[in-house]
């Protein structure tokens, strides 16, 4: 298969960012009371990691590796506050509705994870199509949680679906059906990629930590398998 | 003085920084297991975003806003938060050796707390002062200690129930999440 191809099959399905991988969980309680709000998050998100996949690839053999956290960091920060301002500008309506959010995808673990274990280590164009596929999974995901969401919340006047405890809820029984999943997969001999985020229950595999810690983590390993 | 009543009410209890605002989920679920590690989880929260709080409250104020380039903040204060994690970590290691036996092991993984940005953030929205900041970032944090000590003490209690197969792990403790989400919402009416 076309390597590009193949980078953006394993971003919406294979290693589907919010159903398989599990990843950037924050955004996914918090903005998923609608399904347009989920677009809107995810899109943003999309442009800021097909950006920061393309510079930090283009960069990678500049960029010192003992300085690489900081200076992706820099990078994903810079992008995102050139997406707030757009949003800003041309999208109010929406802007206003994700709010803090927005500037918080610069702490998303799939945007610094894709930089630590593709793009800085493949050329540009197959890690502009690994940014895109992983930002149309995450966007996927994203609009069929705000859409189940809004039609229980909104539509058939649960109204606690669209509210804090609803968004728990429902990221539960995502979970759970997701094991159920794993295991049938697991018997067919296809194994899904394993959980790699904040819901596995180990902070430290989140890629972010690697700041402080200076260490390369099991989350990167495992993404790049 | 009322002003600072009604922020800090809000911020750790009505619109608690976990349960209604979704930050700090990563150590929310992954740093609860036991109570002991819970409170020490929370209590380096509430000293680094209490801390972060007033740092990025004096560089908005006194560099940025001088500066005229409050565009930068999201650059500038994810970075400052950071560098003071690391520079918190080493100040501790050498001159207080007992507290950085009980806080050390967490400060790491408190960079990786999409609260301590959040609240940094939310600071500048709001058009907070440096000491109302400093409020907000202090009763955040106690509302995340207070979410994560509670989380602890009934994840203690769970381990000896018979949960599903595939509720195990993490879906039982979003449904506890949700659960406790709601009895949250009870304070709505507070202020």
């Amino acid at each position: 298969m076309n390597k590009n191809i193949e980078r953006l099959y394993n971003g919406i399905i294979k290693e589907n960012p919010t159903f398989v991988l599990m990843l950037g969980m924050c955004p996914t309680l918090a903005v998923t009371s609608s399904a347009v709000n989920g677009v809107g998050m995810g899109l943003s998100t999309t442009v800021v990691l097909v950006m920061s996949n393309l510079l930090i690839s283009a960069f990678r053999k500049v960029i010192p590796n003992g300085v690489r956290m900081p200076a992706y960091i820099v990078i994903v920060a810079s992008l995102v506050t050139i997406v707030q301002f757009v949003m800003q500008a041309y999208t109010p309506a929406l802007s206003e509705a994700l709010g803090v959010y927005i500037p918080l995808i610069v702490v998303n673990c799939i945007i610094l994870g894709r930089a630590e274990s593709y793009a800085s280590k493949n050329p540009v164009v197959p890690s502009i199509f690994d940014g895109l596929g992983m930002g149309l999974g995450f966007t996927i995901g994203l609009t069929l949680i705000g859409f189940i969401r809004q039609i229980l919340g909104a539509s058939l006047g649960i109204t606690v679906f669209v509210m804090a405890p609803g968004a728990f809820l429902v990221l539960a029984f995502l979970v759970a059906g997701m094991n159920v999943v794993r295991d049938k997969m697991e018997k067919k001999g296809k194994p899904l990629a394993a959980p790699a985020g904040c819901l596995t229950g180990d902070c430290a595999s989140c890629t972010q930590s690697a700041l402080c810690t200076g260490k390369s983590q099991s989350a990167a390993k495992k993404a790049e398998e | 003085m009322k002003e600072l009543l009604i922020i800090a009410i809000g911020s750790a209890i009505v619109n608690n920084v976990v349960l209604s605002q979704f930050l700090g989920i990563c150590p929310f679920l992954g740093v609860s297991k036991k109570t002991e590690t819970a409170a020490g989880m929370g209590g380096a929260v509430i000293f680094v975003i209490t801390l972060a709080s007033f740092v990025t409250g004096l560089i908005y104020k006194f560099i940025l806003t001088p500066c005229d380039v409050q565009y930068l903040q999201t650059i500038v204060f994810i970075l400052v938060i950071a560098s003071l994690v690391q520079f918190v970590e080493m100040f501790l290691r050498k001159n207080m050796p007992p507290l950085y036996e009980s806080l050390g092991v967490y400060l790491p993984l408190i960079t990786t707390n999409c609260a301590v940005l959040g609240v940094a953030l939310t600071n500048v929205t709001k058009g907070y002062g440096l000491l109302e900041g400093v409020v907000n970032g202090l009763a955040t944090s106690v509302g995340f200690f207070l979410a994560i000590v509670i989380m602890a003490g009934i994840r203690e209690k769970i381990e000896y129930n018979d949960v599903p197969k595939r509720f195990q792990g993490t879906a039982i403790v979003l449904i506890t999440a949700s659960l406790m989400s709601i009895a949250f919402m009870g304070f709505s009416g507070m202020i």
